[in-house]
């Protein structure tokens, strides 16, 4: 038993093979944090005045709070003086089409797997790309501008929709709904926005992938999706980052409106550097999102696939304001080595009839530690509301953990809230079946896993899915079962 | 085929295996029947590679080359395969999946490409129309929710996708009714050959009614106590294994 432990905890050493640096001219702001360093940011990104006035709303009232201590995660005290706020490539002018986009950063997308212009002409994705604080190329605007949909960097929305931007912005994460957020609301450069308007359905799914580059920067996207009545809009997001040994703060804020009969899906493989095997450097990755299905009938579902992050503190929600609306929440987590996750979900009913769903998978490995936190709230208007949460754990080797925290509040007597909670090991004797039929131990787990997390890949874009598959077998590589 | 020599094994400090000898020649079928208790499981978990077992002398062999020097996965892919007593289970990972995975695995090890997608279809229709199941039972999480009998001749599909040279069956016809046994001893018979060889492990004589052993060895305390033809199983099942006992 023990000669499988060792050999388990060899099969996860497996090097982060995203962590490469781009050699890039940036135009990068000095450390530190103040009013000044807003304005200026403000005033890079050409920002009309509310916007300022709504930022430094959000700085003002962020000096006023202190970081959240209730996860379940140890989180080394971070300098907020120490981080740069801005970063850009240098670029002269706005870009064209993709021929003029610096080749580096190009390539840069290709060794993460996303050739730009592939994309643009193969696979029929549109994709936003956030390279650090700018967005670098926005494909396929064309086509969904003929149908009315809006896709473009957040900092071009605020200049060419600012109607809208104010409408929505901070409507479902408000500037002042925890630490994170606000300091994300005060220094944010950049993120996607989506507009889809009444009665469209959006042509191809969405997608953007964020990227860390420059060393000491924090990355702070803003995302906003509203979907107009009747609309579908299927977003994907995918991250990964540099391996560098210092920690990298990633704060971001998700915001998704669902108006009446809309419907968003909203899918995320999260994969930034975890940090070494000893637990040093990796991204901290506390992250704001939240749908509010406002609308009747609406339907919001959340499907995340976290293999990475030194610290990931992480719960999508979805406020259910609208009669018979539907939030889903479907997860899995990875840890491995010294990698903490806090993450689940909030569901809050608050129209009458409203359903939702939890469906979350947590696996940890090495001495990792992964914890479900999840709240149920059934408010006294959400009549017949419905929940059904199953929460399952699985370990992989002896010096790991799993900590489940549901919390559940019902003011509504004729609610029906179902938990269901399971943890188990993959066992010897599975691992030893898997052999005796060829399977490498390594392998073996992967296979394992991949089972295990079956009913969240189900919910995955196809594409999605193959890449969620490849990366839990790289993120277990090395791992034992004990 | 294989050939063990004096092997003895131990769990912890505890002498399991108390020095068996014994040689399979290809194409042969051969039966070690014994008690609850006595060694069986063992024997065929030793061979076949799992962890937890200290093997304290004698030898293991499949066709000239250690088995001791082999990880558990390079013997399946030689050909030795097992058909496990207890089946695990494992959620979410549908039967053609690993089966499909399982074949690949010894292809790769033969230099072999990828099965086709078709091929493979075809080929996996085939074989679970001659082990009577359900087709539905491809599409299924391995073994969840299975009966003890269906479990049990999943194990026998398995073990004709992967084509093995040297099969071991560690009490397959436990759990199984008549008619599951006649099927699966049908399975088996049709997996007979001269290149193939097969060592039945069994509890009960009935089996070798269907398949019909070239050697019956006795597994008693560790030790082959008795080894003898056919004849020798009808013998146990009458006498019972008290009679082994006392000859000693
Ligand atoms: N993990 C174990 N630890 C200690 N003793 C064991 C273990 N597994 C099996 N044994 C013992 O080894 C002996 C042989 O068991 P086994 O090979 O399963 O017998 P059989 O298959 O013939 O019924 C039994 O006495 C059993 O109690
Ligand atoms: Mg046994």
């Amino acid at each position: 038993m023990t000669s499988s432990t060792t050999e388990i905890e060899q099969l996860i050493g497996k090097e982060y093979d995203k962590g490469f640096v781009t050699n890039l001219d940036a135009d990068t702001f000095l450390p530190g944090l103040n009013e000044e360093v807003i304005t200026a940011l403000s005033a890079k990104k050409n920002e009309p005045p509310f916007m300022l006035e709504w930022r430094l709303k959000a700085y003002r009232h962020w000096l006023t709070m202190t970081p959240p201590e209730w996860a379940f995660v140890n989180v080394d005290p971070i300098d907020y003086q120490q981080i740069s706020y801005y970063s850009a490539p240098k670029q002269k002018e706005a870009l064209k089409s993709l021929d003029e986009v610096d080749p580096e950063l190009l390539d840069t997308y290709k060794k993460l797997g996303i050739p730009l212009e592939e994309q643009e002409r193969l696979a029929g994705v549109a994709v936003d790309a956030v390279f650090d604080s700018v967005s670098v190329a926005t494909t396929f605007k064309g086509k969904l501008k003929e149908v009315g949909v809006i896709f473009c960097p957040i900092s071009e929305a605020i200049q060419e929709y600012p109607e809208l931007v104010k409408q929505y912005l901070g409507s479902v994460v408000p500037q002042e709904d925890n630490f994170y957020a606000a300091l994300n609301s005060a220094v944010f450069t950049d993120g996607s926005f989506v507009y889809i308007p009444k009665g469209v359905r959006c042509p191809m799914e969405l997608s953007t992938y964020f990227r860390i580059n420059a060393a000491n920067t924090g990355q702070f996207e803003r995302t906003l999706i509203i979907a107009d009545e009747s609309s579908h809009v299927s977003y994907l997001e995918g991250c990964t980052a540099p391996m560098r040994d210092e920690n990298q703060l990633h704060a971001a804020v998700v915001e998704l409106v669902a108006l009446d009969n809309a419907q968003i899906k909203y899918s995320t493989v999260q994969n930034w550097y975890p940090g070494d095997k000893n637990g040093k450097g990796g991204i901290y990755n506390f992250v704001t999102k939240r749908a509010d299905c406002r609308g009747v009938n609406s339907k919001v579902s959340w499907t995340q696939v976290e293999t990475g992050s030194a610290i990931t503190w992480k719960y999508p929600s979805c406020v259910l304001t609208g009669d018979n609306s539907v939030g889903e929440f479907y997860s899995v987590a990875l840890t491995n080595n010294y990698q903490q996750a806090d993450t689940g979900t909030k569901m809050i009913h608050v129209g009458k009839n409203t359903r939702s769903t939890i469906i979350s998978k947590g696996i940890s490995a090495g001495k990792a530690q992964n914890s479900y936190r999840g709240l149920v709230k059934v408010l006294k208007s959400a009549e017949n509301a419905r929940n059904y949460t199953q929460c399952d754990s699985l370990l992989v080797g002896d010096q790991c953990g799993a900590h489940t925290f549901p919390y559940v509040e019902v003011k509504q007597p004729s609610a029906n809230v179902e938990h269901e909670a399971t943890t188990s090991k993959i066992s010897e004797d599975q691992l030893f079946f898997c052999q005796q039929r060829g399977l490498s131990a390594e392998d073996a787990v992967s296979l394992i896993v991949n089972g295990f997390c079956k009913e969240v890949f189900k919910e995955l874009p196809m594409e999605f899915a193959v890449e969620a598959q490849a990366l839990l077998g790289i993120s277990l590589e090395g791992s034992s079962v004990g | 085929m294989l050939s063990i020599k004096d092997l003895q094994v131990n769990i912890g400090d505890k002498s399991i295996l108390k020095g068996i000898s014994l040689n399979i020649n290809p194409g042969e079928v051969h039966a070690i029947m014994g008690p609850n208790g006595s060694g069986k499981s063992t024997l065929s978990h030793v061979l076949a590679g799992k962890d937890g077992y200290t093997i304290t002398g004698g030898s293991i062999e499949i066709e000239g080359q250690d088995l001791a020097e082999m990880a558990p996965e390079i013997r399946a892919r030689e050909g030795l395969f097992l058909a496990f007593q207890y089946p695990v289970e494992i959620p979410g990972v549908s039967n053609i999946y690993l089966l499909k995975a399982a074949l690949n695995a010894v292809r790769q090890h033969q230099g072999l490409s990828e099965v086709d997608a078709l091929d493979f279809l075809t080929l996996v229709k085939e074989k679970i129309k001659l082990l009577g199941m359900d087709e539905k039972f491809l599409y299924r999480s391995v073994n969840q929710g299975f009966s003890g009998g269906e479990k049990k001749r999943n194990e026998i599909l398995q073990m004709a996708i992967m084509e093995p040279k040297m099969c071991i069956l560690d009490e397959t016809d436990s759990g199984l009714d008549i008619d599951a046994l006649q099927i699966v001893a049908a399975g088996v018979n049709s997996l007979r050959s001269e290149n193939r060889s097969f060592l039945m492990i069994t509890h009960y004589q009935r089996l070798l009614d269907y398949i019909v052993p070239d050697v019956v060895h006795v597994l008693a305390d560790g030790r082959i106590v008795k080894t003898g033809g056919p004849e020798l199983a009808l013998e146990l099942e009458q006498k019972g294994y008290g009679w082994i006992g006392q000859e000693e």
